[in-house]
């Protein structure tokens, strides 16, 4: 392969690629500002007084001793930002989009889930209205709830004036439950157990364990969480930046690419190629160098976009630097190849440019590019290892935030050498060297 | 001296160039004269291996060209009929460009970029993006990217195309300096004056096949004008 012509082809693609600025601003400022974006919505956050609170909407139609003692424990709930509100304005804001998740409380609830506690039946209904783009929340305050209802409704039946009712009550009652004798007896033994224990206790005298203070005894949480986040480093915190980057350092490499793949397009309709074909040159070098520059502007798009994050997001690479620049090296030169693919596929640059716009978000979407792909259905996670750019975010992630080794970044690297080969093959072999 | 021995070429079922042999010697222009869709451009693609042809082969200096890389390429220029230039680019940088294509660089390039660009007139525009060129100006900075290398054979399609009587005029000065170097000029137009002005021998192609091959005097013999023999020998039916 002659060098000189080689170096001309390649310098030619990067002097026409630096003279278009709507294409140098495409390929480098697009990738900050929406990199800046998906990072601001996928990072972690800063410090544990900073949580996302989830806005909840509390109806107390209840007003009871239960009822009040619930709404209590969600206003102090550190996960969730309570409002008492009506039940009309509750429903209208969750309709409107203001409020992703209001839970009602309705008249009796407390003196039902009193009952409800010993009996297991009868139980009253607590209603959840949300907003249905909002499903992992309402999961999430639901399950915050159980804790609240089930710590109200214990340190009531326990220690509580409605308790003490309840149980003397089903006392009374004990005679008419339908259920097996030996059950039946043993149901008696511990509700005159409470019975007694209600009666030893003053009300309200004692604080649970883990109930924040609140008076009463009851059921409480049997535990308490210490959460640690499994990092590069010791107290370095989860930076999101460094996954937005990577994807969207990937899509817009991308899409140099497929620019460059219909410049060879352009250069056919224009002439061009025949004045190219006409020299002395292999086939290898005109594809080979196409490649090449393809690759240079690729890498330089995906690294410029990286040293943005380092210099204002403080992405940092914790892993191994060799494998970052193994996996971004791998990367640019499966897009490179990619943009010759669109040459070979594409018959004019109006067509090529729509499929291949098509093909590369298609391609970036299922890649976890713009959403970690463990938000996906496990079968779509499985399904993404044939996307090249799944095995490039993934590497990427290695390498920066999840600060692995260099040989997590072996795998990726030999699957985007596969895809570049793929690509290559289809690309030489579908090539169209004369036209009619 | 340029041969091509009886080329063939078809397009599926269409065939475009049927059994044509030309000769070209050194010091000569040859016009390639043909209706649309006589064959024309696909004759000159084959002869500058942009085509390969199903029949038949391309001489130069009576070696037979073999491959793309074949060194003997080197001796071949080529002026498409379309403004093959780099809009984006300047005028010298297109020539850099084009000239490193055939392995020069260096001072050796630079010297060959600025005769080109003195050649055609455009060098105290050598830094001018292209795409502030007039359209006589392009082309002659098309005859010019063909130039670089100093090929003993130019390949010339219709380069005077859409162009203003005072470029093609100037283009004209630079063919005929050309021929007067010793170079070999093959030249395809629809341009009866052209043909009539530059060249010496005259060949007439139409659907495919060379119908006619000759001096203009020889072509003219009878009588009348080089329009009127072009006609009678082609036809006055329209083409596509």
């Amino acid at each position: 392969m002659a060098l000189t012509p080689f170096v001309a082809l390649v310098r030619k693609d990067l002097q026409i690629f630096a003279s278009d600025r709507r294409a140098v601003i495409m390929a480098f400022v697009m990738p900050m500002a929406i990199g800046s974006f998906f990072g601001m919505l996928f990072s972690g956050q800063p410090s544990s007084d900073d949580v996302a609170r989830i806005p909840v909407l509390l109806v107390d139609q209840d007003s009871s001793t239960i009822s009040r003692s619930i709404v209590a424990g969600i206003s102090t709930d550190k996960n969730l930002s309570a409002e008492a509100v009506p039940i009309d304005q509750a429903r209208d804001r969750v309709r409107r989009g203001n409020a992703t998740v209001a839970v009602v409380i309705p008249p009796g609830f407390g003196e039902a889930a009193g009952r409800a506690f010993f009996r297991g039946t009868d139980k009253p209904l607590l209603d959840f209205l949300y907003d249905p783009s909002h499903g992992m929340e309402l999961a999430m305050v639901r399950g915050l709830m159980t804790q609240h209802v089930m710590e109200a409704v214990s340190r009531e039946m326990f220690n509580g004036e409605q308790g003490r009712r309840t149980i003397d009550d089903a006392l009374k009652e004990a005679g008419s439950i339908e259920m097996p004798e030996d059950r039946k007896k043993l149901l008696l033994q511990m509700l005159t157990a409470v019975q007694s224990f209600n009666r030893a206790v003053p009300q309200g005298s004692a604080a649970a364990p883990g109930s924040g203070g609140r008076a009463g005894s009851g059921i409480s949480m049997p535990y308490e969480v210490h959460e640690e986040a499994v990092m590069a480093r010791q107290n370095a915190g989860y930076n999101g930046f460094a996954h937005s980057f990577a994807g969207m350092g990937l899509q817009f490499m991308l899409f140099a690419a497929i620019n460059l793949g219909i410049e060879l397009l352009l250069e056919r309709q224009l002439g061009l190629w025949k004045r190219l074909r006409g020299a002395p040159i292999s086939k290898a070098t005109l594809l080979g160098a196409k490649i090449a520059s393809s690759t240079a502007i690729s890498a330089m798009v995906l690294l410029v976009s990286f040293a943005f994050a380092m210099l204002v997001w403080h992405v940092r690479i914790e892993g191994s630097l060799a494998g970052f620049v193994g996996v971004a090296l791998a990367a640019s030169l499966m897009a490179g190849s990619y943009g010759l693919l669109v040459a070979s596929l594409g018959k004019t640059p109006k067509t090529a440019r729509g499929a291949s716009t098509f093909a590369t978000l298609l391609m970036v979407m299922l890649g976890g590019a713009w959403a970690p792909t463990f938000i996906f259905p496990r079968w779509l996670q499985r399904v993404t290892v044939i996307v090249p750019t799944r095995w490039a975010v993934d590497g990427l992630d290695a390498m920066t935030w999840r600060g692995l080794g260099f040989a997590a970044a072996v795998l990726p690297i030999l699957m985007l050498l596969g895809f570049s080969a793929l690509f290559a093959a289809i690309a030489v072999s579908r090539f169209r060297w004369e036209e009619e | 001296m340029l041969e091509a021995v009886h080329l063939r070429k078809t397009f599926g079922t269409l065939v475009a160039v049927d059994d044509v042999s030309l000769t070209l010697e050194n010091g000569r222009i040859l016009a390639l004269l043909g209706p649309n869709g006589a064959g024309k451009t696909t004759t000159v693609s084959m002869i500058a291996t942009i085509v390969r042809p199903d029949r038949g082969e391309i001489r130069v200096d009576g070696i037979a060209l073999a491959g793309d890389t074949d060194a003997a390429k080197r001796k071949l220029g080529m002026v498409p009929q379309d403004l093959a230039l780099y809009e984006e680019l300047s005028a010298r940088d297109n020539l850099r460009f084009f000239g490193s294509l055939y392995n020069l660089g260096g001072a050796e390039l630079d010297r060959a970029v600025a005769a080109a660009l003195e050649m055609v007139g455009l060098i105290d525009r050598a830094r001018d993006r292209v795409k502030a060129f007039s359209g006589g100006m392009k082309r002659r900075l098309n005859l010019a990217a063909g130039l670089l290398h100093d090929p003993a054979i130019l390949l010339l399609d219709e380069p005077t195309v859409g162009v203003d009587p005072q470029s093609r005029n100037a283009i004209f000065d630079n063919l005929e300096q050309l021929k007067k170097q010793g170079k070999a000029l093959l030249y395809t137009t629809h341009y009866m004056e052209e043909a009539a002005r530059l060249a010496d021998r005259i060949v007439v192609i139409d659907h495919g096949k060379v119908i006619a091959d000759d001096t203009l005097q020889g072509l003219t013999r009878g009588g009348g004008t080089l329009e009127s023999a072009f006609l009678t020998l082609t036809g006055r039916s329209l083409r596509d």
